[in-house]
């Protein structure tokens, strides 16, 4: 191929795919007129919005082009405010490729590149067609970077499939948490209303709705994105592929890894499941990407006993404390449920916190992420000797606090946590 | 640890006081309003409440000035605030990834400044308030150097 290709189009359904919820949404608003009888000529308004809506998909269609130009990826697009985006792929972190519901039924698939330095942007390719998509990935990754990463793209069978979640057990852990709990109330509820008195249960279900509605797209969501939830290792990091309708696939490099922690909601511990989720820095909150990138926490391993998630773990976090310091009786009386759980412990490169008796959770922060260290005593803490050391890292979801402990070894801690902070932050990575 | 700790401006505290004061003033009006309008009793209540909450906004000035406090040191900018909840903050130069100075209008007419330190954690707060502009300055480049001389990735 030639170092410079020729502009290239996306899909041509690719307005259709990227309206997603407001293509439905028309198809909805077109329903009713349809049913009574195809008499179109009554709903101007929404016939109207229909084309305004189609013509200004062709045109974003139309005028968005793009081209691999040297070492750089170019998108044109926009009418009014005409935009011309340049992405060096040498700065490129990562290549997704995401595949919602409606992509797939037209057999397309979007191309992200998450792309390195300070902006932390992403570059979108929606939609190609399915069959091109996989070579361009592969090109991409070439061209990123050399060789090491080409070869490892051109050849996926080198990763090693750590663990699947399997269905059963994800369906199972989704009815026992919180969302599931809530949504089987609401269910719940709506049933026995509509068993007693079947008049109310309308009522019920009309006034309840946009909860009804939201509760169960929680339950959908978890549910869609955990979907067979793949873990695999490759040298270029760990892969992540998930999903029912919606399918992506994600790597994560390992030195991108901000903090881990592993969440054991107490239904879960009857069972000895546990949650296990990574925190990224990179990840930005930018207009227009899915729901699942917003969230900072990925988890790795949606649901699964504790010797599983060790064994991740130790691929994660390898040298990671294996005793844990309890905290001083007295700090019953400042917390008394989570007093039995409030735990800390720590190696040369890794401190682990854990603390939460409905919803415990357990954190991991490598030394050499740690980004400032705070000791914090409050009024009741200061009457009974305590202090609290808080870890500040570059996640937004990991928060690792020593909690509670006593005043003299809070300070102890605050002193060698920033010295052996100092000494992973020196160390060559 | 012998860290040479050095502390906010004394017009800070001035600052602070003078904003004390200021409230403690409103609350006096509101006492004479009342003694005019509806005798003497709810008055004099009100004007003890006012010595009450000029003493007390004054303690509590002079004791949150007192608390402030930071340390440079090899590697590290300590920051100390907080009577109720105290907070001790280590910062690594190596993880500041930018620095600013503001002064709000009050604070220019008192030649003070508020010099604030940001890592890539959202929840590290290092922040030292009524510095002298001169020393805000001079606080603003060392860190600015050190943060350069040993600056580390994410």
């Amino acid at each position: 191929m030639s170092d410079r290709d020729s502009w290239r189009r996306v899909h041509p359904l690719s307005p259709v795919v990227r309206g997603g919820r407001a293509t439905i949404a028309i198809g909805v608003l077109l329903l009713p007129t349809v049913l009574r009888g195809g008499d179109l000529k009554d709903s101007y308004v929404q016939l109207g919005i229909a084309a305004a809506l189609t013509a200004l998909g062709f045109v974003s269609w139309l005028v968005t082009r793009w081209r691999i130009d040297g070492d750089d990826l170019q998108i044109e697009t926009g009418v009014l405010r005409r935009q011309s985006l340049r992405f060096p792929l040498a700065q490129v972190q990562a290549v997704d490729i995401v595949r919602p519901g409606l992509a797939r039924i037209f057999r397309v698939a979007e191309l992200r590149l998450r792309m390195g330095g300070a902006s932390g942007s992403t570059a979108r390719l929606a939609y190609l067609p399915e069959q091109e998509v996989e070579p361009l990935r592969v090109r991409l990754l070439a061209l990123a970077s050399g060789v090491e990463h080409g070869e490892e793209a051109e050849a996926p069978a080198e990763e090693r499939v750590l663990t699947t979640v399997p269905t059963g057990r994800l369906i199972g852990s989704i009815l026992i948490s919180d969302v599931g709990l809530i949504a089987e109330a609401v269910i719940a509820v709506l049933v026995v209303t509509a068993l007693l008195a079947p008049a109310a249960a309308t009522g019920v279900v009309s006034g309840g709705a946009v909860w009804i509605f939201a509760v169960l797209t929680l339950v959908w969501r978890r549910f869609n994105q955990e979907y067979r939830l793949t873990l695999a290792e490759s040298p270029d990091g760990l892969r992540l592929r998930s999903g029912l309708v919606a399918l992506t696939a994600e790597t994560i490099r390992p030195g991108r890894v901000q903090a881990v922690r592993m969440v054991e909601p107490l239904l879960w511990r009857l069972l000895g499941w546990c949650r296990l989720e990574v925190d990224l820095a990179g990840k930005q909150r930018s207009k227009g990407e899915g729901e699942a990138e917003r969230r900072s926490l990925r988890a790795v391993l949606p649901v699964g006993s504790r010797a599983l998630a060790e064994e991740l773990l130790d691929r994660i976090v390898p040298d990671r404390p294996r005793q844990h310091a309890r905290a001083p009786r007295r700090v019953r009386w400042k917390s008394p449920l989570r007093y039995r759980m409030i735990a800390w412990g720590r190696t040369e490169t890794c401190v682990a916190t854990t603390s939460g008796r409905v919803r415990r959770v357990t954190c991991w922060v490598p030394l050499q992420k740690v980004q400032s260290l705070r000791r914090v005593q409050g009024p009741v803490q200061r009457r009974l000797h305590l202090a609290s050391v808080h870890v500040d890292t570059a996640g937004r979801g990991v928060h690792a606090i020593l909690r509670d402990r006593d005043a003299p070894e809070a300070d102890r801690a605050l002193a060698q946590l920033s010295e052996l902070a100092r000494a992973a932050r020196r160390k060559p990575t | 640890m012998s860290d040479r700790w050095l502390r906010p401006s004394h017009r800070l505290l001035v600052l602070r006081r003078l904003q004390a004061a200021a409230a403690t003033l409103a609350f006096v009006a509101v006492a004479a309003v009342l003694a005019v309008y509806s005798g003497a009793v709810a008055g004099l209540v009100c004007a003890a409440g006012a010595v009450v909450f000029g003493l007390a906004a004054e303690r509590f000035v002079r004791r949150r000035f007192a608390a402030w406090g930071y340390a440079e040191r090899e590697d590290d900018l300590l920051v100390q605030r907080g009577v109720l909840f105290s907070r001790l903050s280590v910062v690594p130069y190596g993880r500041m990834q930018f620095i600013d100075v503001t002064a709000g209008p009050l604070e220019r007419s008192f030649g003070i400044a508020t010099v604030r330190m940001h890592t890539a954690a959202a929840a590290s707060d290092a922040r030292i308030p009524g510095l002298d502009r001169e020393e805000a300055a001079r606080l603003r480049d060392r860190l600015a150097e050190l943060g350069e001389a040993q600056a580390a990735g994410l």
